[in-house]
């Protein structure tokens, strides 16, 4: 059983492989992606996370959510040397961690049910447990940056997550302009693959952001592995990231 | 509070991480759990585009445009507004700009990569594998293309 809405404003794909998935349990998925958003979209002034940017909310009325996710923040960015960070120009912005933290949730939902064998998708980051209904590890496509209709490498997974950060634009040059102007144009994508999607998401928005250095970074955190895009269509991985391929075969 | 937070995470990535190896172990370095293998990396002939300017560029970009400049509308993207400003000259777009983007992380620290083990690399090559699920950063580039073409629709 598979659905696909467009939450957050993204499609979120929920596919679940057990023979006896009902639409209840996908429908509360979704309920709970809503939920999400509702709480931590910034572009909904009724938000949580925009009540608080606008001074209205006081920290002792933050929801035990809100709180949940500002811990994560602040220990990814300790993590990450800093490259994580959701201070920007007087605003906090936790979306960077709040879609994988949502999709692992969304999982974890299902595995609370007793389902097994699924995915959870939203954005191009995926949660996958157990098998497909083709009753093998989950054959997951990571997208060519410079054509978005194929894909590069096939990975199986059975149960872990793999989101990928990225431009997507080649040649183009990427600023900030509340930084320091600097044109991110080397890398095009990253993809990280983890015990689970909060775990790879965030690491994968942290080291993307490090530019060609990030691969680096992956390969120094032990239980992941990645794969990064340059703009001149050269990928550079981690040293374990082969056993992950579709068409391994040497272990 | 902080600390203990911080420490009790430290135990548990750690009991996590030999947990993890040790299913690895048992799991993933059982042929049996492979899915059997395929011949999915045969290089493909098409592949030639990739490093031809095969990068997303409008379609209608051919030659109608008004010079000048023109900004487009900061668009959604969850993780941040995309915001772009193209170049129109001789009726082409020579140039996007980005104003706006969803980097909001520091990057003032330089990453401490001592000692790191040779890392590999290859030429990316299109596959032709039926998969499942596909992984990429679509939700940043659909909010490209909606300010790109709210500043194209101004030099129309």
């Amino acid at each position: 059983m598979k659905d696909t809405r467009l939450l957050m404003g993204m499609p979120i794909t929920v596919e679940i492989a057990d023979p006896e998935s009902t639409l209840d349990s996908l429908s509360e998925v979704f309920a709970y992606f809503h939920y999400v958003d509702e709480k931590f979209s910034l572009y909904k002034n009724t938000s949580e996370i925009a009540q608080i940017n606008h001074r209205k909310l006081p920290e002792s009325q933050y929801s035990p959510d809100m709180k949940t996710v500002f811990a994560l923040c602040e220990e990814t960015k300790k993590l990450t040397d800093g490259f994580f960070d959701i201070k920007h120009s007087g605003r906090l912005d936790p979306s960077g961690l709040v879609k994988g933290w949502a999709i692992h949730n969304a999982a974890q939902k299902l595995r609370h049910h007793g389902y097994r064998h699924f995915y959870v998708e939203a954005g191009g980051d995926i949660e996958v447990a157990g098998l497909s209904s083709r009753h093998q590890p989950w054959q997951i496509g990571i997208r060519n940056p410079f054509n978005i209709r194929q894909i590069v490498k096939v990975v199986a997974l059975t149960n872990g997550g793999i989101a990928t950060s990225g431009t997507y634009f080649r040649g183009q040059h990427v600023y900030n302009p509340k930084k320091f102007h600097r044109p991110i144009t080397d890398i095009l994508s990253l993809t990280v693959i983890g015990p689970d999607i909060y775990e790879a998401d965030r690491f994968a928005t942290a080291a993307f952001a490090m530019g060609r250095p990030g691969i680096e970074f992956i390969e120094s955190l032990p239980g992941f592995e990645g794969y990064q895009i340059d703009n001149q269509g050269v990928a550079t991985f981690t040293t374990a990231f082969n056993r992950y391929l579709s068409d391994a075969k040497d272990y | 509070m902080k600390k203990t937070f911080i420490a009790g995470f430290v135990v548990v990535s750690f009991v996590a991480y030999a947990f993890l190896e040790q299913v690895k172990s048992w799991g993933f370095g059982d042929d049996s759990t492979l899915p059997p293998s395929r011949s999915n990396s045969a290089p493909n002939p098409n592949l030639t585009t990739l490093n031809s300017g095969s990068s997303p560029k409008p379609q209608t970009a051919a030659g109608h445009f008004k010079n000048g400049q023109y900004t487009g509308d900061s668009t959604d993207a969850f993780y941040g507004n995309v915001q772009v400003r193209v170049t129109i000259s001789s009726g082409k777009i020579t140039n996007v700009q980005f104003l706006d983007y969803p980097q909001d992380r520091d990057r003032s620290l330089a990453i401490n990569t001592v000692a790191m083990p040779q890392l590999t690399s290859e030429a990316i090559q299109a596959q032709s594998a039926n998969v499942d699920v596909v992984s990429g950063a679509t939700a940043t580039s659909q909010a490209f293309v909606q300010s790109l073409q709210s500043a194209l629709n101004q030099a129309q």
